[in-house]
């Protein structure tokens, strides 16, 4: 490699040799046998480096070429074909998409017996106790406390009736029961305000499930019979799961995740 | 009797005076021997034996008493009323005295009614039984309303079977066709005298009788998959047997169209052609060709012997297909003319062996929604811009516009569409050599199915109405069916013409009577929206499928459902029975075809 402009330098001052032209022309010509036999004799790393450029060069001639084919060609472009063929009874409908094929009841059964469940929030803030509970002091001098209030929202049924106040451990405050849940469906991304038919699950301990406190986490059944759901055996799904995703207790409103 | 004016007093006091039960024991033991005279009457020997015999069997006092109480009660009802009978034997199963005392009360409740009954007519009441020679006077009724012959006595123990013998003579029948009979609109189903009784119905007013023809063959209701093809790979959008029932065709998502075979259950031939989705395809009358538009505007004809494209495709239209309609085969055979309607508002006639548009009929300013060409030679048009267009195809000239709806036309029905789409081909499976032997037989069906009455019209909206027209005779409608909550997606004439059904996104398939346009019976099962509905060939079962992947069959007779079809696993987007009643043939969203049999 030269260093330094000496070559121009010269050209500048007394030209170039007059079959200049001549012998370039020659020497650009014979370069195409000089990249042939570069490529089939060139071996180990600057082999690879070579084969690796030129094949990177013959991609982007074939676009370029391709380029040039289209535009000389006159045909109108087609309409691709569409996913999701309608008939024409709904094609001037624009329906929202209705989730198709549910999991069916046999994959539900067998979730159920393993315990183990595919849900979006897998692992929620433990509640203590002092949290979830308030202690009452009951009795004539205020100094028994064996009586505790639940402070979070739950679930009691259509025949629930409590038990003699005498006798009751947990009071369930009316203000702080629940009877519907705004579902969400994670697909089609509506939410139905659906009624609650129990609490499966309550992840703090088997003891808020069995009272039906509904706090973060918790999976609860929901009645979804206005969605219109068909099993494939063709019977109507009436009942699902779904994942409570808020504090109830702060909000007022049970926000909760349908699970599919 | 000589016991029972006295016995008859005794009640009377007892009434008046109400004494403890007790005291009626008493007064009754006295009675007993009174009675035991009396037992020697001969209308009730059986009951007063049993009674004879039970008495000497117990001999404990209550038992007693019991007894001839019950002999009291027996002698003093002397004709046999149930009351009596019921009050005798509550009390011979009465064990302990209270029981007794309870049951004596009873019975003087029962016998009091009994004999207050009796006492309000002086002579003994007979209970009510069939009487034979009681007749009443019916009026037999064409469907049409036409009296067929004059007003007739008929016993009152005739019954459906012997009034179709009754029709099949008036009307010197070779063959004994089955009919139906409805008085007002329900039907008749039991003996004469049972349905006077039940309805009260007044002796003296002519009972008017409706015989409506029903088909000779029955068709069983299928109840299984027979089979799940698989061969689609986008949703299956529209299903059509031919005519002749024989053959099977599909048009899909994929923009293929695929003829299948019935007998083996397997696809037959894979039509490719189109070049965006098939939305719609229709056999022609004598079966010979299948034409299938698209979603691009172009009409394809093939041959569904070896599954080729008949020429190049029809070009014409600018927007997507969105129904098509052959020439019945009864005006011209074999199969020339069809008419496609599309989105971009008008429908056009295109001529097969021309190959070319022959008219192109403009008039809509909107979508055209459904196009149907009728029996008597005029075309009907329904769009979205609210109106109803009847065509004369010879000009292509504007006959009517039928103004009425609200809102977009989604469905057209004719009350001899049946008839048409199948042409010469019925139940008997006759096939046919030549073209016009074709037409003949199609024209002797056509004019037997049509009768005197004119061509009905019924076209579904989206206002959630439907009107019924007779577009011949006037432009106003004949009826207008309300009821449905939700848009009307689908009306349909039974093949007989008697009845129509609609299916509706209400979930709801309703029936209507097809002559009148009376509101019938609703059928309700289905969770999500109805959008396709077919008749078995005999008018006695209906087919609906939806959208929530199930398919439905409904009995007629009973407005009820007969048969649950699950299976699919997505929505169902079209369904159709074949003529022959043997399958019936469902595609939707899942991409799969179903055959379902019995």
């Amino acid at each position: 490699m030269p260093q330094g402009d000496h070559i121009e330098l010269h050209q500048k001052r007394h030209g170039r040799r007059l079959d200049h032209d001549e012998r370039k022309r020659k020497r650009e010509a014979r370069e195409v046998h000089r990249r042939s036999q570069d490529a089939r004799k060139l071996l180990g790393a600057k082999g690879k480096r070579f084969a690796k450029k030129r094949y990177a060069e013959k991609a982007q001639m074939k676009k370029t070429l391709k380029m040039h084919d289209e535009s000389t060609s006159r045909q109108k472009v087609d309409d691709d074909v569409q996913e999701g063929a309608l008939p024409p009874y709904l094609l001037d409908r624009d329906q929202t998409q209705r989730a198709k094929v549910l999991s069916n009841t046999i994959k539900q059964k067998r979730k159920e017996k393993a315990g183990k469940w595919d849900v979006p929030l897998p692992k929620v803030r433990p509640v203590a106790e002092e949290e979830m509970f308030k202690v009452l002091r009951t009795g004539k001098r205020k100094t028994k406390q064996w009586k505790r209030m639940v402070t979070k929202a739950t679930f009691v049924g259509a025949g629930f009736t409590r038990k003699p106040p005498k006798y009751e451990r947990f009071i369930r405050p009316t203000g702080l029961r629940f009877t519907k849940a705004h579902v969400t469906h994670p697909e089609l991304k509506c939410t139905f305000n659906l009624d609650i038919i129990s609490v499966k699950k309550n992840p703090n301990g088997p003891m808020y499930t069995s009272l039906g406190v509904m706090t973060r986490g918790t999976i609860i059944e929901v009645n979804v019979s206005e969605l219109g759901l068909v099993t494939p055996g063709g019977k109507v799904v009436w009942g699902k799961y779904a994942q409570v995703t808020n504090n109830p207790e702060n909000d007022g409103c049970i926000n909760s995740v349908l699970l599919v | 009797m000589a016991a029972s004016p006295r016995l008859d007093g005794e009640k009377k006091k007892d009434e008046e005076s109400g004494p403890p039960a007790y005291l009626c024991c008493v007064m009754l033991v006295g009675r007993f021997y009174d009675g035991l005279g009396a037992m020697n009457e001969p209308t009730r020997p059986t009951s007063t034996s049993q009674l004879f015999a039970r008495f000497r069997r117990h001999r404990v006092h209550q038992q007693k008493l019991l007894a001839c109480l019950v002999v009291s009660s027996a002698a003093a009802a002397a004709t046999a009323t149930a009351t009596a009978v019921a009050a005798a034997v509550l009390l011979l199963y009465c064990r302990t005295v209270a029981d007794s005392l309870a049951g004596l009360v009873s019975s003087q409740i029962l016998l009091r009614g009994s004999t207050k009954f009796r006492r309000m007519d002086t002579q003994p009441v007979l209970a009510p039984a069939i009487d034979a020679s009681a007749s009443v006077m019916c009026q037999l009724l064409s469907p049409e309303g036409d009296p067929l012959g004059a007003a007739l006595y008929l016993p009152q123990n005739v019954g459906p079977p012997q009034l179709q013998e009754i029709v099949n003579q008036l009307l010197h029948n070779e063959e004994k066709l089955p009919y139906a009979f409805y008085v007002g609109d329900e039907e008749l189903s039991v003996q004469l005298g049972a349905y006077m009784r039940q309805k009260n119905a007044n002796v003296e007013v002519t009972l008017r009788i409706v015989c409506q023809p029903q088909a000779l063959f029955r068709i069983r209701p299928v109840n299984r998959c027979s089979a799940t093809i698989a061969g689609h790979t986008e949703a299956v959008i529209a299903v059509s047997f031919s005519p002749d029932g024989k053959s099977l065709a599909s048009g899909s998502g994929d923009t293929t169209v695929r003829f299948w075979d019935l007998s083996t259950q397997t696809p037959l031939f894979t039509c490719k052609g189109h070049k965006n989705w098939v939305l719609c395809i229709a056999w022609s009358p004598d079966g010979k060709q299948l034409v299938s538009g698209s979603k691009s505007g172009e009409l394809i004809l093939w041959d569904p012997k070896t599954g080729n494209q008949l020429g190049t495709p029809l070009m014409g239209h600018r927007k997507w297909i969105t129904a098509v309609s052959w020439e019945p085969v009864h005006l011209q055979s074999p199969c020339r003319r069809f008419v496609s309607a599309s989105k971009d508002g008008d429908a056009r006639i295109w001529d097969v062996t021309t190959r070319k548009c022959v008219i192109s009929l403009t008039g809509h300013t909107s979508s055209v929604t459904c196009v149907k060409w009728g029996g008597d030679g005029l075309i009907y048009t329904g769009s979205q811009d609210c109106l109803i267009k009847v065509w004369e195809t010879s000009q292509g000239k504007l006959v009517k516009t039928l103004k009425g709806h609200g809102h977009w036309v989604n469905s057209l029905a004719l009350s001899t569409e049946y008839v048409l789409r199948t042409g010469a081909y019925d139940h008997t499976g006759k096939t046919f050599s030549t073209a016009e032997e074709m037409k003949e037989a199609a024209l002797a069906r056509y004019k037997k199915m049509r009768g005197n009455a004119p061509e009905r019209l019924v076209s579904g909206s989206d206002d959630f109405t439907m009107f019924l027209w007779e577009p011949t005779i006037s432009k106003q409608p004949k009826a207008r069916m309300t009821g449905h909550q939700k848009l009307v997606n689908h009306v349909y004439f039974s093949p007989d013409g008697q009845w129509l059904a609609s299916a509706s996104f209400d979930k709801s398939v309703k029936l209507w009577n097809g002559i009148t346009g009376k509101f019938v019976a609703a059928f309700r099962g289905h969770v999500a929206d109805v959008y396709q509905i077919s008749w078995s060939a005999d008018s006695r079962l209906l087919l609906s499928g939806s959208k929530d992947s199930t398919l439905k069959i409904w009995d007629i007779r009973t407005h009820k459902l007969k048969m649950d079809l699950p299976g699919h696993a997505d929505e169902v987007y079209t369904v159709d029975w074949s003529p022959d009643g043997e399958k019936v043939a469902s595609g939707g969203k899942d991409r799969v075809l179903k055959l379902w049999m019995n």
